[in-house]
């Protein structure tokens, strides 16, 4: 063992603590396309003060330290680009305390998706939180840290709008709380005090680790159903939602498109959801919704698909698995999708766009969308799925990933959770006192520059 | 190489297999215990993978990884891919690759060399296979049932024990039934699934051979393991009809051929894997456990197909490399029955009751818990 690997077992225990070839291996990359490069270690704390111990001890070696949940962000935010300590914080997963009454939880940097989602389904059924369609081993933190969007996004806003207050470890090794918890005992909200959480959030892990997280937690009905609108034409998409939305009722809604199989090919599918306490609210709800598409249905431009109880099942489900098994589609078990925001007006040309890049590059392609908030932007997938065992398969998705980022922005939207390309190209358009800003809170946050590197580097 | 090394790259590494439909806890054991990735079932894949693609190499380390992988199938169970049925068979597959290339762990290959030299995975000497056994009937032709008792029963205390309360229930109610003694040899469902499969043939050879000399037509088993060995890879090699202990059992129960007194006392019941999510066999042993008067069965959240393995597949029940920690699967899964609230956890294999039966003394739970197997509860209420 090497002196700084003796020094990470002191702190977290040696059986969790690794730079074995195996390990570093693994953590070298994640399910995406981004080149793999080895990290020095992979440690696994358990505690805050593990993690502050850890952070201190990166900045007397300057290695870098690299946070990671999941991995399944799929565009290398967790690849330790320049090597330095891989940061597993699952072993971190207490949930610590759902406030019910304030509609709150306080959960641990490691807490996955799937156990939030079990443990209130469990414990707390009236409540749920905004769960993304990624699979259950995504961390709730991984989440928020990318702007993500879930299930409940088309009603609150992004995930990370959802945040009510944060526990931070600062890449100096302090450690700070944000929001109503930092003067008082309850983790209600960031409000009324300066906002300083915009600092965690959309950083990658480049300014601090989020060690604890509070998040809103919503009313969960007891009922919950999905009526699938279709049509043919991609121009009709903004409209519908905006009809849709303005009904302020649904839950979720979806737009896929894909090729396969065959009869869904040239098909748009809008998914929306809806809850309630009872069949009559359902059904008021519905109603509502149908009253608003019903001149599309009479001009036969769209109309409700007649869903068997088996694709109703698939569509309710959360996470849905349809979108991981996707990765099986070439049998190549890989897929990465650019899914940039975007206004959901620029939904048709970035719907063309996908079709011609799938055609122009001999790769297949699907298509998801989330509606996020009332309309105010979606997320839109231009996903690929791609075969590992097929070079070639692989390099000609790469160039379709890498043009769909250059045609997001051509449009007017902002490739999410973007590769550390992706990243530079947004920088290259970015307002210039804004990047210039976003490297003095950088360069002010992290002096030794020992956080995620690589990442939102100008 | 075999076919694995064209399909293994199909895992996406999504983790689901991670959990069990609740996605409520760590539902691989391997990985539940050492928690880093490298052990869960995509990481797994993906290492096998990066050693056919010549981008890792074989290590101690390489070689702990595989081989703590149990083969308990929560994998299989809930992997969304159309591969999943052959996740297990894939590990299998390449295990077979690495120890024809004679690189294993020194675990593991004591393992399979005690088994080879003795039958048995201890190194104890055959001779002593049925000690414990001198008043139990042997096999003769015509008797219903072979009563084949495994190693685990043979040579462990513990097992030993279980193997008795079976065979006295069975003279209880007057089945007919006998061993082969030390004629039995190991069934061999561990060595298939840690890749040996020349001697696995050889096994099942044997014990069919054995088997056929004796016209036998129904075995009865104590061991899952044994069970879904001689029920999925034994027809190969001969025909006669497997039993699992808690089959007969219940069967014995359903024709009223023992009068059970009352037992009033909470019980929990584990499914182990090979019973469970490889055979099927759900039901069976709950059914015993409601039939016997008073006791009341509460679930644990895990069960049926969501069981999490005590650890002791893939021949860790003597290997153990997921013991030692309070990490591992078997102390877990002792204090998630232990939050039931039952007074008695029971179980139907000799491997699960061992395993257990340490992890309540490692947890001090030895005057709250008690781990008992179906026969022993039923051989209590049927004096
Ligand atoms: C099939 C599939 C479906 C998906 N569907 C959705 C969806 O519906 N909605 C959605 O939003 N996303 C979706 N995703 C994307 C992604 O998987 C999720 O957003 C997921 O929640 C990310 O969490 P993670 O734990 O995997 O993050 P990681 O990939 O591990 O990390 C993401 C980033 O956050 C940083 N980070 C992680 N933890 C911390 C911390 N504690 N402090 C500071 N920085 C940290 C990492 O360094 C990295 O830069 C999907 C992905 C897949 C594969
Ligand atoms: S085995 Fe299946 S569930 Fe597990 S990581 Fe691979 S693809 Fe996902
Ligand atoms: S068989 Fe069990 S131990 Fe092995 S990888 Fe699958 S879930 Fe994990």
């Amino acid at each position: 063992m090497d002196r700084v690997c003796e020094r990470l077992a002191r702190i977290v225990g040696e059986n969790y603590v690794s730079n074995m070839k195996e390990e570093l291996y693994i953590y070298s990359q994640d399910p995406g396309m981004m080149e793999p490069r080895e990290p020095d270690y992979v440690v696994m704390p358990k505690t805050t003060v593990e993690v502050q111990k850890i952070v201190k001890l990166a900045n007397e070696e300057k290695i870098p330290v690299i946070p990671v949940g999941g991995s399944l962000s799929l565009s290398g935010l967790v690849i330790p680009h320049k090597g330095g300590i891989v940061l597993d914080l699952k072993r971190m997963d207490k949930i610590i305390e759902v406030n019910e009454r304030c509609r709150y939880v306080v959960i641990e940097a490691g807490v996955t998706t799937g156990r939030l989602k079990a443990y209130l389904e469990k414990h707390y059924p009236r409540l749920r939180f905004s769960i993304p369609d990624a699979p259950p081993s995504a961390t709730v933190v991984g989440n928020i840290v990318i702007h993500g969007q879930g299930h409940l996004s088309q009603q609150y806003g992004f995930n990370s709008d959802m945040v009510t207050g944060l526990e931070v470890v600062l890449p100096t090794g302090e450690i700070c709380k944000i929001g109503s918890c930092s003067v008082s005992p309850y983790w209600f909200s960031l409000a009324p005090l300066p906002d300083i959480a915009g600092l965690f959030l959309g950083w990658f892990g480049t300014t601090g680790i989020i060690t604890k997280l509070g998040l809103r937690l919503y009313p969960r009905k007891k009922l919950r159903d999905i009526e699938v609108f279709i049509v043919e034409d991609p121009h009709l998409v903004p409209d519908v939602v905006y009809r849709v939305t303005h009904t302020e009722m649904a839950e979720d809604i979806f737009v896929n498109a894909q090729p396969y199989p065959p009869i869904f090919k040239d098909i748009i599918m809008m998914g929306i959801c809806i809850t309630g306490d009872s069949e009559e609210e359902l059904e008021f709800k519905r109603r509502m919704i149908w009253n608003v598409l019903r001149t599309y249905i009479d001009s036969k431009e769209g109309g409700f698909m007649m869903t068997t109880p088996d694709v109703k099942r698939a569509l309710l489900e959360m996470p849905i698995t349809g979108t991981t098994r996707f990765a099986d589609v070439m049998k190549g078990g890989g897929f990465e999708y650019c899914g940039p925001i975007i206004p959901v007006e620029k939904y048709p040309e970035a719907y063309k766009k996908l079709l011609e890049l799938s055609s122009e590059y001999g790769v297949t392609y699907g298509n998801t969308c989330r509606v996020i908030g009332r309309g105010h932007c979606m997320m839109f997938a231009f996903g690929y799925p791609f075969n590992r065992a097929d070079p070639d398969n692989m390099e000609r998705t790469k160039k379709a990933l890498h043009e769909s980022n250059v045609a997001s922005l051509d449009i007017g939207g902002v490739p999410w959770k973007p590769e550390v390309p992706a990243q530079k190209m947004i920088m290259a358009r970015m307002d210039k006192n804004t990047l210039e800003l976003m490297k003095r809170i950088k360069r002010f946050l992290d002096p030794n520059g020992i956080m995620n590197p690589g990442n939102w580097e100008g | 190489m075999s076919s694995y090394t064209k399909q293994i790259h199909r895992c996406f590494r999504c983790g689901y297999c991670k959990f069990p439909s609740d996605y409520a806890e760590y539902n691989c054991p391997s990985f539940s215990r050492f928690r880093f990735e490298t052990y869960s079932t995509g990481g797994r894949l993906w290492l096998l993978w990066a050693w056919v693609k010549k981008e890792v190499e074989w290590s101690e380390n390489l070689a702990k990884i595989m081989f703590s992988c149990v083969t308990c199938k929560n994998c299989v169970e809930h992997c969304p891919m159309k591969f999943k049925d052959d996740i297990v068979d894939w590990i299998v597959s390449a295990r077979k690759d690495i120890i024809e290339k004679g690189a294993v762990l020194s675990s593991v290959r004591d393992f399979l060399n005690n088994i080879h030299k003795y039958g048995n995975p201890w190194g104890e000497a055959r001779g002593k296979r049925a000690v414990w056994a001198e008043d139990v009937k042997r096999y003769k032709p015509g008797d219903e049932f072979l009563f084949y008792v495994g190693c685990v029963g043979s040579y462990d205390e513990r097992g030993q024990r279980m193997a008795r309360s079976f065979a006295e229930l069975l003279e209880k109610a007057d089945v007919s039934y006998g061993i082969l003694g030390s004629e039995e040899e190991c069934d061999g469902n561990e060595v298939y699934v840690l890749g040996e499969m020349g001697l696995f043939q050889e096994l099942a050879r044997k014990n069919t051979g054995k088997f056929k000399e004796l016209n036998v037509k129904k075995v009865v088993t104590l061991s899952p393991h044994a069970y879904n060995v001689m029920k999925n890879k034994y027809p190969r090699y001969g025909t006669f009809e497997v039993f699992h202990y808690t089959e007969v059992l219940l069967k014995i129960i359903q024709e009223a051929k023992l009068k059970l007194s009352e037992l009033n006392v909470e019980v929990t019941y584990h499914d182990p894997c090979f019973l469970g999510r490889y055979n099927n066999i759900y039901e069976v042993p709950r059914k015993i456990l409601k039939n016997i008067p008073g006791i009341k069965l509460v679930e644990m959240d895990r069960n049926r197909e969501n069981s999490f393995c005590c650890g002791g597949g893939s021949g860790n029940f003597v290997m153990d490399l997921l013991g030692g920690s309070e990490e591992s699967p078997s102390r877990i899964r002792v204090k998630e029955a232990y939050e039931t609230g039952a007074e008695i956890l029971a179980v139907a294999c000799p491997s699960c009751l061992t395993m257990f039966e340490d992890a309540v003394k490692n947890e001090g739970l030895e005057k709250e818990l008690f781990v008992k197997d179906i026969s022993e509860l039923l051989k209590e209420v049927s004096k």
